[in-house]
């Protein structure tokens, strides 16, 4: 099963680099060649070293040439090799920005219920630091462990064209280091898992302490919470030293079996020299082999690392194309609805957001045009629910909501919502300008219209004042607008696109009462004409609703008029009395 | 970077222990060149085998030595890395909560919370690193250099050229490409931001229509990172090669001199071997060198990002005050004006009130008029600009913070539980609380059917943020926490805006009935939840514009008569 998962990853990541196989190629090609022309080096210096015997008998005619050769070589290499670079940094830099991008259009696709359902940390990391990890991992890993192999094989061909006998010593020994360092990052795995534990518990307390600082100031608590902390700074320091000394012994140790490796060549390769006779190897040849077998034991520990950076990688690639290959939402449909005239009708909605969990069950109401319609009940009664359903942010799992007569799942997504104008309790404004976020509807708006919008939305007066007026850049949503302030922004962005119906999500329940009744007024010349669903806990701005639907567990459990609604001595009576 | 130092003082023996030990290796490291060399001018030249093993054994030997030199310093810098990090982290925690709201306000939380976390994390693989690392790769380097000076000095003027060369371009690079690097993480910083946008925002998006919009910017983002990290990997593409070519022509050049000395006669040939080898050697010690300094870089960014942290005093200090107060009085302020850090116009203007023990006080006013500034003065969490605040008539600022906060129950805007048992987060207000303290809390609170539809009561588990409990049933967790304290004041900033109509009322009607009396602040936007208030304060602006009760005001307030009638306005009809 897992090999399976594997499997059909590998193959969707060949997919993604399918588009530059010819540079994969290419960067292969020239790999080749820079690690067989580097191994080719060695060679001709100890050629040339064999040429320098002692004095007056050195043979300068040829070795001239040859340490020309190792100048021009090195040079060729150098070259190829900053291409093989430019051309691996660009496979994998654009695979990068391929797959981000691919993943992020997808995002645009997903439904709601994708997005609320998980964390949008997770989903992040996703998009940002998994779809890194993915390409450095899998494209640097591969170059890594392909170059590794051509080293090793390349090394093998010349020294065995050397000395097969000094070739079985380091053939014999180098594995040595390889078994060393793999038996010691088993064991600081486990140490390294320690270490995270205890990292995410302090971590948590930190977000926890120092992410509520004022409500630990207030109560005092900041004795404690040092204790606490100590605590699992002591147990982190602990679990860190011996993970970091631990992993730290792989390199010495390698280093260690190398040193011995070097001094097995060096007793060999002396014999072998004073023997003389057949396989007899020459003084340079010696001091090629002590290069080589430095640099024999490098690939091995490479592709040891490389071995457990593509099972990260390919673990990123998992999640990155798990997110990729989510289900879209629906299809829409090709009808385009135009400009409506706000006939909103509700006919036996089922809907629940988990099959475990019921919701509504069996809605069914009918909302004439330029109506107005309020929501009431206790909180988490269902109003917002309402809301996704009526902006299709969610479809409904049986019964029909339909827009002047045409069902909302029959026409595209983009022209019913464009027919909705939106204020969300939870305000929401994207980086950029002010003028750039109001508008955001309806962007071939002149400055002419947002000031009309702004100044019908109380907006304006504050925009003023800000350091650069409407060309003020909004960063982190706002953070240093008040609340209010960024509501008011919010209905200034309706207001300029002065769709057919409204939806206001206690628009106004961070504007203080008297900007609030000052926004009425500009509020009731949006709603005359228009339908318009409001949401609120303050009893005082739906008093004269058309109609009040009364919600209690995802239920309508009561409809009609205030005075309707009183009369009836029901929920809503006892809901309106308990403000007195 | 340089003052947190000073935490090293505790490791001074790992500090030299461990970079001494590494210099050790280094040292015997050097020697292997040399040994080889008469292995071939003495053992292969003579052919002496005893000799060679001899020679091989010592090589062997020298590994081990090595081996250990590096064991022990890996171990002390390990310590003393760790040791460091730790005693930093926790003075680091320990200032953060010395650091009075102000300074809170103006750092901002999330800021503080990654100084604590992943700069302290780089901080420690940087002293880990450098302890190990810094003295070994330029005692090599430069060891290598003297070493084969000591070899032949008329061949060697080769490393005294090329090591120069080298490090100018290893060097020069690095510091060519630091910064483009920046530039890299602030383009990712921009593709991550619009992907969060389009998470957070998903709903407005869609409303407007706006998916095909996002696309393109998102493309046109990534488009813009692609071709810094393109630029940047070009020139750092540079590094190898060209170190590489370096070292190769080099080596050809030694070579060729090695090959006139020793034809004159002032070098053998495994003296030229030797040469070679610690020219190959200073290749590989100078790319760790490199790599280690951009280790560094980062460190040392943190390490002074950590710093300014400590930099910040709290502005807060306990200062006698010969003005008293009226000691009849709960809570008094005279003449109060505060002007936050920064800001150019007083948040609170000429505040002057006060207030009898077991009153309960009333603020009403519009965003921002200051109500929520007014009553965070009481514990003295933010420090008035002029003017005195007393409590009991003493000063607040001459009271120990502690002794002060004690005597005030506080719920605050946001309802913040912690992670723990529903137990745990009451003994916040009083660690000595029994039980039936507790429950008696959460009853005045209303949260008695919240708590008996938890499984195990008080020991049910609150997640990190209160994440498993509705807003509602946080706030009310969050008064019952206050009122476990039993205490003089009990602060409620707009503590109820959760709460259905029907539970403020009852919440209010309880808390009235509290035998201890205590003196009640109760901030609200909503008049219906003040009216009965003794007293009610009425802001506009950061400024008293009415106080008195809920009827001398609405005749002598027109604010109080605008919010009021807002709410209320078609209540006569």
């Amino acid at each position: 099963m897992k090999k399976k998962l594997q499997m059909s990853t590998i193959k969707k990541v060949l997919g993604a680099i399918k588009k530059y196989r010819l540079l994969l190629l290419l960067s292969i090609i020239l790999a080749t060649i820079t690690v067989a022309l580097s191994l080719y080096i060695p060679i001709i210096i100890g050629n040339a070293i064999d040429l320098i015997i002692d004095k007056g008998n050195v043979d300068f005619d040829s070795i001239l040439p040859k340490l020309l050769n190792v100048g021009i070589i090195a040079i060729i290499i150098a070259l190829l090799q900053w291409i093989m670079n430019n051309i691996n940094n660009k496979i994998t830099f654009n695979v990068t920005r391929d797959i981000r991008n691919q993943a992020f259009d997808k995002l645009e696709k997903l439904p709601l219920k994708y997005i609320d359902g998980n964390s949008h940390g997770a989903i992040l990391s996703k998009l940002i630091a998994d779809v890194d990890e993915l390409a450095n991992g899998l494209l640097m890993g591969f170059t890594q462990f392909f170059t590794g192999v051509v080293a090793i094989i390349g090394t093998l061909i010349f020294m065995l064209t050397i000395s097969p006998k000094i070739t079985i010593v380091v053939v014999v020994f180098t594995p040595l280091s390889l078994l060393i360092a793999s038996f010691i990052s088993k064991r600081t795995f486990s140490l390294f898992k320690v270490q995270s534990e205890n990292r995410a518990e302090q971590t948590s307390i930190i977000e926890e302490c120092v992410g509520n600082i004022k409500v630990v100031k207030a109560f005092s608590h900041e004795d404690e919470a040092q204790v606490e902390f100590d605590e699992a700074n002591e147990k982190l320091a602990k679990a860190s030293v011996k993970a970091i000394f631990f992993s730290s012994l792989v390199n010495p140790t390698t280093r260690f079996v190398n040193a011995l490796v070097y001094a097995g060549v060096a007793l060999v390769g002396a014999f072998i020299a004073i023997d003389g006779g057949a396989g007899a190897i020459s003084v340079g040849a010696l001091s090629t082999f002590l290069s080589y077998a430095t640099q024999y034991a490098k690939p091995f520990n490479e592709i040891s690392g490389v071995v457990t950076e593509l099972q990260n990688a390919l673990a990123c690639a998992t999640r990155v194309f798990e997110l990729i290959d989510e289900k879209e939402e629906v299809a829409d449909a090709s009808y385009e609805l135009g400009e409506a005239k706000g006939e909103v009708s509700l006919q036996n909605v089922d809907f629940s957001y988990t099959p475990e969990k019921e919701l509504i069950k069996d809605l069914s109401i009918d909302i004439k045009a330029g109506m107005r319609v309020a929501i009431v009940g206790p909180t988490g009664c269902g109003k917002t629910t309402l809301i996704n359903l009526l902006m299709r942010f969610y479809d409904v799992n049986d019964g029909v909501i339909s827009v002047d007569g045409n069902d909302i799942r029959e026409v595209t997504r983009h022209s019913l919502r464009k027919n909705y104008g939106m204020v969300l309790q939870e305000t929401w404004l994207q980086d950029g300008t002010v003028r750039d976020n109001i508008k955001m509807g309806k962007p071939d708006a002149t400055d002419e219209d947002v000031i009309m919008a702004c100044k019908a939305s109380h907006a304006h007066s504050f925009i003023k004042r800000l350091p650069q007026g409407y060309d003020t850049i909004i960063s982190e949503n706002g953070a240093s607008l008040s609340a209010g302030q960024r509501q008011l922004l919010c209905i200034a962005r309706i207001m300029l696109c002065l769709p057919p119906m409204l939806i206001l999500d206690e628009a106004t329940s961070s504007i203080d009462t008297r900007t609030e009744l000052k926004i009425q007024d500009a509020f009731a010349t949006l709603m005359k004409g228009r339908t318009s669903f409001i949401v609120a806990h303050r009893l005082s701005t739906i008093r004269d609703a058309d109609l009040i639907l009364v919600m209690r567990d995802g239920n309508v459990i009561e409809k009609g008029n205030h005075t309707e609604l009183l009369e009836k001595k029901g929920f809503y009576y006892t809901l309106y009395n308990s403000q007195f | 970077m340089g003052k947190l130092l000073r935490y090293m003082k505790r490791y001074t023996k790992e500090c030299i222990i461990s970079p001494l030990f590494k210099m050790l290796e280094a040292c015997f490291e050097l020697f292997v060149p040399l040994v080889v060399a008469n292995i071939i001018d003495v053992g292969i030249a003579n052919g002496d085998k005893g000799y060679v093993i001899k020679m091989c054994l010592l090589m062997a030997l020298l590994g081990l030595i090595g081996l250990s030199c590096t064991l022990v310093a890996q171990y002390f810098a390990a310590k003393a890395a760790v040791g460091f990090t730790k005693d930093v982290r926790s003075s680091l925690f320990k200032h953060i909560n010395s650091l009075s709201y102000t300074e809170a306000d103006t750092l901002g939380t999330s800021t503080l919370i990654t100084r604590m976390t992943s700069d302290m994390n780089q901080v420690q693989t940087g002293v880990n690193l450098t302890l190990r690392l810094l003295m070994r790769s330029p005692f090599i380097v430069f060891g290598a250099m003297i070493m084969a000076f000591t070899v032949d000095v008329k061949s060697s003027w080769i490393f005294a050229v090329a090591i120069p060369l080298l490090s100018l371009v290893v060097f020069g690079i690095m510091c060519g490409t630091i910064p483009l690097y920046k530039k890299v993480q602030n383009r990712l910083d921009k593709v991550t931001g619009t992907a969060r946008e389009n998470l957070t925002g998903v709903r407005v998006i869609r409303a407007f229509g706006k998916e095909e919009y996002e696309k393109r910017k998102f493309h046109s983002s990534t488009e813009e990172l692609n071709k810094i990290q393109l630029f940047v990997g070009k020139i750092s593409a540079i590094m190898n090669p060209a170190t590489y070519a370096i070292v190769n022509i080099s080596i050809a050049i030694l070579i060729w001199c090695g090959a006139l000395r020793v034809d004159g006669g002032n070098l053998t040939q495994g003296e030229v071997i030797a040469l070679y080898n610690y020219m190959s050697q200073i290749l590989v010690e100078l790319i760790k060198l490199a790599s280690l300094i951009i280790t560094m870089t980062k460190s040392v960014a943190c390490g002074n990002r950590v710093q300014a942290i400590f930099d910040i005093k709290s502005s807060q200090e306990v200062i006698t005050c010969e003005n008293t107060g009226n000691s009849q009085y709960k809570v008094e302020f005279r003449n109060v004006n505060l002007r936050y850090k920064g800001a150019s116009e007083n948040s609170l203007d000429n505040i002057s009130f006060s207030v009898m023990p077991g009153e309960t006080v009333g603020i009403i006013g519009g965003t921002g008029s200051g109500k929520t500034t007014l009553v965070n003065m009481i514990g003295r969490f933010y420090d008035a600009t002029e003017g005195e605040v007393f409590i009991d008539g003493k000063n607040v600022n001459s009271y120990e913070l502690d002794t002060l906060r004690e005597k005030l129950g506080i719920v605050p805007q946001t309802a913040v539980l912690f992670k723990g048992t529903i137990r745990d987060n009451m003994k916040w207000g009083n660690e000595n609380a029994t039980d039936d303290e507790i429950l008696e809390a959460i009853r005045i609170a209303q949260a008695s059917d919240v708590l008996a539809s938890k499984e195990n009561g008080l020991d049910h588990i609150i997640e990190q943020g209160g994440k498993n409990l509705s807003g509602g049933q946080r706030q009310r967790f969050t008064i019952a926490r206050a009122l476990v304290r039993k205490p003089e004041i009990l602060i409620l900033d707009d503590s109820s805006s959760a709460l259905d109509y029907q539970t403020d009322a009852n919440l209010r009607k309880s808390i009235k009935n509290i035998d201890y009396k205590p003196t009640v602040f109760i901030v609200s936007q909503r008049t219906a939840s003040i009216q009965h208030a003794d007293k009610i304060i009425v802001l506009d602006d950061g400024e008293i514009v009415g106080i008195g009760t809920h009827n001398e005001l609405l005749e002598g307030c027109l604010v109080y008569n605008e919010i009021y009638s807002s709410q209320f306005k078609r209540e006569g009809e």
